[in-house]
C-alpha cells in the first residue's frame, strides 16, 4: 500500500472496474480500487443469469463472467485492490479512512477519486407498506444474494412485489429451485423493468402478474402467512372491494434501486433530488473538484453495457484531473446546464462543458416518465434551436434512452445556457 | 425442584430492572421471560423519552413514580452506561386556545414536584425550534426531560442482573401457581416471592394468583415512523398539548440523531398485534403536521408499533379521581404485584424497582446486602463513535471490529460477536438489532442480513436456515439450494438459553 495514489475507486462493480482502467489506459500510475466485499466485481457475482455484455462486447455472458474479464484486464495493468474494506470516510481534500478485518485501519490520500458505489435497494418503509414485521419480507437483491452466493433459500411460496429487473429474474430463478412464485404485483400499469426479461422470466415460466396492484398489508406475526394485494387507481390509489388475501411465506421487494451516496452526501457532494446521485458534468465530475462518480451512483442504469461505459468516462477524466490535464469546475466556466423537459423524468450529465465536444461527442443519458408505444424523437434543444435529435421506436421508463450531442454541435452548445431534453412522439 | 427466593414473571424493563436491583442483596432469583430475548413486549417500542413527570395526576402512583424515576436516571445511565440525554422537553401550544392547558400542564407539574419548568413565549419556541408551525402560541418547558435508547435500558439492567447473580430463562412461559412455585412451559420452579411483571399479560397473572378478578390490561396501540437523519434533524422533544387519550402525538429526537413521530393510541383486543395500519400512519402524520408542517413522510425509514400495558385501577390516594394508575402491591403474602405499567413506565422503571425492594424488606424478606455487588455494567464498544486512533487500536486488539457489516449504522462483526456472547446474549437477528443497531438505517438491514445470519450461524454453531428473526417460528431461510428433502426443511428452534454467571 502507498501513502498517495493518483486514482482512488471506491467500489468494483462494473462501472469502478472500467473507472480503474481507464484511469490506468489514460496515464494515471498509481491506481488503487477498494472493494468491500471479499472479491472485485460487485453485485455482478450475484447474478448468474446471462444478458450482460449483449450491446457493449456482442456476447451474452453471466453477471461473474461480464466481471471477469475486467477483473483480468486490472490485474493486467496492475490495478490495486483494497479488499473486505469500507471506506469509513472521505474529506473533501480527498483523504481517504478505511478499515478492514486484514487491513486494518487504512489512511491514505488520492489525487482524484472516482465514487462506484452502486445503488441499492429501495425498502419496505419507503413505499410503506403498513402490517407486521415477521421474517420473510427481503428485497429481491437480498433474496438473491442468498440463493445464488450463500446458497440458501429464503422461502417456499413467494409474492414479489414491484416487476423491476431484479423481481422478474429472481422470479426465474426461484422458479428454477423449485419454490412457487404465486404472484408479481406492480403498482404501475406498466412493467418497470426490461421487456426481454418479461418474456424470458415471466411469459416463460407461467408467472401471473398484476398490473396496477400492490400490496395493502403484511399478515403474519412471526413468519409471513400472507399479503394482503389490491388494485389501485390512477392515482395509485387503493380500489375498495379489490382486495385479496394471497397466502405466501415471503414478500419480495423489487421496487425501485437508489444511488448508494452515503459517502458522497457526508464529504459534501451534492446530490441531485431527481436522479438521487451527484450532479456531474460531461466527463462526470461532480461539483467537487478531483471527485468524479461512475455508473449507479449517479444514476440507476438499465443496462451493464452502459454503466462500464460511463466508468469509462469518469476514469479517464479522473485520471486526467490526476495529471493536471484537466481543470476544476468552477462557476465562471462556460458550462451549460441541461434540464428534463417534455416526458423527461431527469438528464444525466446535468452539466456540459462545450469544450468537451472539441475532444469527442458527449452522450446525454435520460429516462422518460411515461411509455409511448410508437416511434419518438429524442431531442435536445436551446429554446427553439434543435441541437440534437435522434429516432427511437419506443420509449419506456424502464429503458435508459441516451442522445449523442455531436462535435459539430460545438458552436450551438457554446452559445446555450441550457439544454432542454424531450421526447416526443415522432408524428407530432 | 430448582428453588429461588424471588422469582420474576416477565423481562421487559420492569422485571429486568427489579431483576437488577434486587440483585445487590443475598437473593436466589430467577427471572424468566416468554420470548426469546428481554424487552420484546411493551419495552420493544416507544418514544424512548424519560419523561419529566407533569403528565400524571397528581397523588397517584404515576406521578410519584415519574418524578422520582426520572431523578434517578442520571446514575442509572451512569452506572450502567447506556445512552441518557437530559436535554429537556416541550409542550407546544399552537393558536392561542391552546395557551391556558400550558399553565394548568405547569400547576400540575408544580405539585408533582417537577423541577426545572418554565412557560416561555411562541417567539422563543420558534427561535428554538425553526421549523415548528409558525401558529405556535407559546411553550412549557421542562428541563428535567430525557432521552434515552429504549433497548440499552433493558438489556442493560438484566445484563447486570445477570452479572450479580440473577438467573435468566428465555422462551419461559409462566403457567399456572403450584404450591410453592409456578409450573411453566419448562417444568415448576419453587419460590418463595413470585413478583407479576408480565406487562401485557400482567392481569391473566394476577388473576391466576386469584387477585383484582376486575382488573383488565387494555392494549394501546401507538404507531410510530422513524425518520432519516440525512434528510432531516428535530433537536428537540415537542409534545403537542395533551389530550384525553394521552400525551399526544409527539414530533422528537432520539439519541441516534433520527426524529420520530407518533405514537397514536387505538384501543385493540389483541395483545399480540402489533401491526401497523394505513389510517394510523396517516393520523400520525397529522399530528406531527401539526407541530411540523414541513415534516416529508417520504422521509421514514421505518415505521412500527408498540403496546402499551394500559390498566383499570383506581388510584389509591384518597381525594384522586383516576382509573389508570400503576398497581404496585403485596396483595397476599408471597406475591407482589404489579399492573397497568404504561407511559410513564420506562421513566418510572427504577423509582418501581425501589419501591419493590421496599414492600419486600416491609414484607419481612431478610436483605442481606453482597459484599462483591457490582453496580457498573461495562458498555461494549461501539465502533462509530470512536475517535480514528481508537478505531485503530481496536481493530489492532481484534481485527472483527475491522469488518463493517452494517454500513447504513457503521456496525462491524465484532460488535456483533460481542453481542452474541454478552451475558445476555443476543441469539436473534432483533436482538442483536436491539443491542448493535444495525438493520435500523435507512437499507433496513438489505445489505447486512445474509452476513447477519452467516455470523449467527456459526458463532451459535447452528445450521443458518435455523437462523431466527425473533425466536422460533421466524426463520429467514428454509433450505439449502438444490436440496429437495422436505423432511429436512422443517424450522427447529435454537433454543433458549439460560444467563447464568
Amino acid at each position: 500500500m502507498k501513502q498517495k495514489y493518483d486514482v482512488v475507486v471506491i467500489g468494483s462493480g462494473p462501472g469502478g472496474l472500467a473507472a480503474a482502467i481507464a484511469a490506468k489506459r489514460a496515464g494515471a500510475h498509481d491506481v488503487l480500487i477498494i472493494e468491500r466485499d471479499v472479491e472485485l466485481g460487485g453485485i455482478l457475482q450475484q447474478c448468474i443469469h446471462n444478458g450482460f455484455g449483449v450491446e457493449s462486447l456482442k456476447r451474452d455472458l453471466t453477471g461473474p463472467g461480464y466481471a471477469q474479464r475486467f477483473i483480468n484486464e486490472a490485474q493486467a495493468l496492475n490495478v490495486e485492490v483494497l479488499l473486505d474494506s469500507m471506506v469509513l470516510e472521505i474529506t473533501p481534500e480527498r483523504h481517504i479512512i478505511a478499515c478492514g478485518k486484514e487491513a486494518g485501519l487504512v489512511e491514505l490520500d488520492a489525487r482524484a477519486v472516482v465514487l462506484a458505489m452502486g445503488c441499492r435497494e429501495r425498502t419496505r418503509a419507503q413505499i410503506r407498506i403498513p402490517g407486521t414485521r415477521p421474517a420473510g419480507v427481503y428485497t429481491a437483491g437480498t433474496a438473491q444474494r442468498w440463493v445464488n452466493i450463500e446458497g440458501y433459500m429464503p422461502g417456499k411460496r413467494f409474492v414479489i412485489l414491484g416487476s423491476g429487473d431484479i423481481g422478474m429474474i429472481m422470479a426465474r430463478r426461484l422458479t428454477f429451485e423449485g419454490a412457487t412464485v404465486e404472484r408479481m404485483l406492480e403498482i404501475m400499469p406498466f412493467i418497470t423493468g426490461l421487456n426481454r426479461n418479461y418474456v424470458q422470466c415471466l411469459l416463460d415460466f407461467n408467472i401471473p402478474l398484476q398490473l396496477s396492484h400492490t400490496v395493502k398489508r403484511v399478515l403474519g406475526s412471526k413468519r409471513v402467512e400472507a399479503v394482503e394485494a389490491v388494485q389501485v387507481d390512477e392515482r395509485w390509489q387503493p380500489i375498495a372491494g379489490t382486495e385479496e388475501i394471497i397466502p405466501c411465506d415471503t414478500l419480495l421487494l423489487s421496487v425501485g434501486l437508489i444511488p448508494e451516496n452515503e459517502l458522497s452526501r457526508q464529504m459534501g457532494v451534492k446530490i441531485d433530488p431527481l436522479t438521487g446521485g451527484p450532479y456531474v458534468d460531461d466527463g462526470f465530475q461532480t461539483g467537487m473538484p478531483g471527485v468524479f462518480a461512475a455508473g449507479n451512483v449517479v444514476h440507476v442504469y438499465d443496462l451493464v453495457d452502459w454503466v462500464t461505459e460511463a466508468g469509462l468516462i469518469a476514469g479517464r477524466s479522473a485520471a486526467e484531473f490526476a495529471l493536471g490535464k484537466r481543470p476544476h469546475p468552477s462557476a465562471d466556466e462556460k458550462t451549460c446546464r441541461t434540464k428534463a423537459s417534455e416526458n423527461v423524468r431527469y438528464v444525466v450529465p446535468q452539466r456540459v462543458n462545450a469544450e468537451a465536444l472539441t475532444q469527442r461527442p458527449v452522450k446525454l443519458q435520460l429516462r422518460v416518465l411515461h411509455p409511448i408505444e410508437e416511434p419518438v424523437w429524442v431531442e435536445a434543444r436551446n429554446g427553439d434551436d434543435l441541437i440534437a435529435r435522434q429516432a427511437e421506436r419506443y420509449a419506456r421508463p424502464g429503458e435508459m434512452l441516451s442522445l449523442d450531442l455531436p462535435q459539430k454541435a460545438y458552436d450551438a452548445v457554446r452559445r446555450a445556457e441550457t439544454l432542454t431534453v424531450n421526447v416526443v412522439r415522432r408524428r407530432a | 425442584m430448582r428453588q429461588y427466593d424471588v422469582l420474576i414473571i416477565g423481562a421487559g424493563v420492569i422485571g429486568c430492572m427489579i431483576a437488577r436491583w434486587l440483585s445487590r442483596y443475598e437473593l436466589r432469583i430467577l427471572l424468566i421471560e416468554r420470548e426469546a430475548d428481554v424487552g420484546m413486549g411493551a419495552s420493544s417500542a416507544n418514544s424512548a423519552i424519560v419523561h419529566a413527570g407533569y403528565d400524571p395526576p397528581p397523588g397517584t402512583l404515576k406521578a410519584i413514580t415519574n418524578v422520582r424515576g426520572n431523578a434517578m436516571w442520571d446514575d442509572l445511565a451512569g452506572e450502567l452506561n447506556i445512552p441518557f440525554d437530559r436535554r429537556g422537553d416541550y409542550v407546544v401550544a399552537v393558536g392561542a386556545e391552546e395557551l391556558p392547558a400550558l399553565e394548568q400542564l405547569m400547576e400540575q407539574g408544580r405539585r408533582n414536584g417537577v423541577p426545572g419548568m418554565s412557560l416561555i413565549s411562541g417567539a422563543e419556541m420558534l427561535r428554538r425550534e425553526p421549523n415548528l408551525n409558525p401558529l405556535t402560541s407559546g411553550a412549557l418547558w421542562a428541563a428535567s426531560g430525557g432521552l434515552c435508547d429504549p433497548f440499552a435500558v433493558t438489556i442493560a439492567a438484566a445484563e447486570n442482573a445477570v452479572q450479580n447473580g440473577v438467573t435468566l430463562l428465555t422462551e419461559t412461559a409462566f403457567e399456572a401457581f403450584v404450591p410453592g412455585g409456578i409450573q411453566t412451559n419448562r417444568g415448576v420452579f419453587g419460590c418463595r416471592w413470585v413478583i407479576n411483571a408480565a406487562g401485557l399479560n400482567a392481569d391473566a397473572v394476577m388473576h391466576h394468583a386469584g387477585v383484582r378478578p376486575e382488573f383488565r390490561i387494555t392494549p394501546r396501540r401507538g404507531e410510530y415512523a422513524v425518520l432519516d437523519r440525512a434528510e432531516i434533524t428535530i433537536r428537540n422533544v415537542l409534545f403537542p398539548v395533551p389530550s384525553a387519550k394521552g400525551k399526544g402525538i409527539l414530533v422528537t429526537a432520539t439519541v441516534h440523531g433520527n426524529a420520530i413521530v407518533g405514537p397514536n393510541a387505538q384501543d385493540i383486543d389483541d395483545k399480540e398485534d402489533r401491526a401497523t395500519t394505513a389510517e394510523g400512519l396517516d393520523e400520525i402524520w397529522r399530528g406531527a403536521h401539526k407541530l411540523i408542517p414541513a415534516l416529508n413522510p417520504r422521509h421514514t425509514i421505518a415505521t412500527f408499533a408498540g403496546l402499551r400495558a394500559c390498566g383499570n385501577a383506581r388510584c389509591q390516594t384518597t381525594g384522586v379521581n383516576y382509573d389508570h394508575d400503576f398497581v404496585i402491591e403485596i396483595p397476599k403474602p408471597g406475591f407482589i404485584n404489579l399492573g397497568g405499567i404504561d407511559s410513564p413506565g420506562l421513566t418510572a422503571a427504577p423509582a418501581i424497582a425501589e419501591r419493590v425492594v421496599d414492600l419486600l424488606k416491609d414484607a419481612g424478606l431478610e436483605l442481606k446486602p453482597r459484599r462483591d455487588w457490582n453496580p457498573i455494567r461495562p458498555a461494549p464498544p461501539r465502533f462509530c463513535n470512536l475517535s480514528t486512533a481508537q478505531k485503530a487500536e481496536l481493530i489492532r486488539r481484534d481485527p472483527r471490529y475491522g469488518r463493517v457489516v452494517c454500513r447504513c449504522e457503521m456496525v462491524t462483526e465484532g460488535e456483533i460477536v460481542a453481542a452474541i456472547h454478552s451475558p445476555v446474549p443476543a441469539r436473534t437477528y432483533d436482538a442483536l438489532k436491539r443491542r448493535t443497531w444495525l438493520g435500523t438505517g435507512r437499507c433496513l438491514g438489505a445489505f447486512d442480513m445474509p452476513r447477519v445470519v452467516d455470523i449467527l450461524a456459526r458463532e451459535l454453531g447452528i445450521p443458518p436456515t435455523q437462523v431466527t428473526k425473533k425466536g422460533p417460528g421466524s426463520e429467514f431461510l428454509v433450505r439449502e439450494t438444490k436440496s429437495w428433502d422436505e423432511a429436512n426443511t422443517d424450522s427447529h428452534s435454537v433454543g433458549a438459553y439460560e444467563a447464568k454467571v
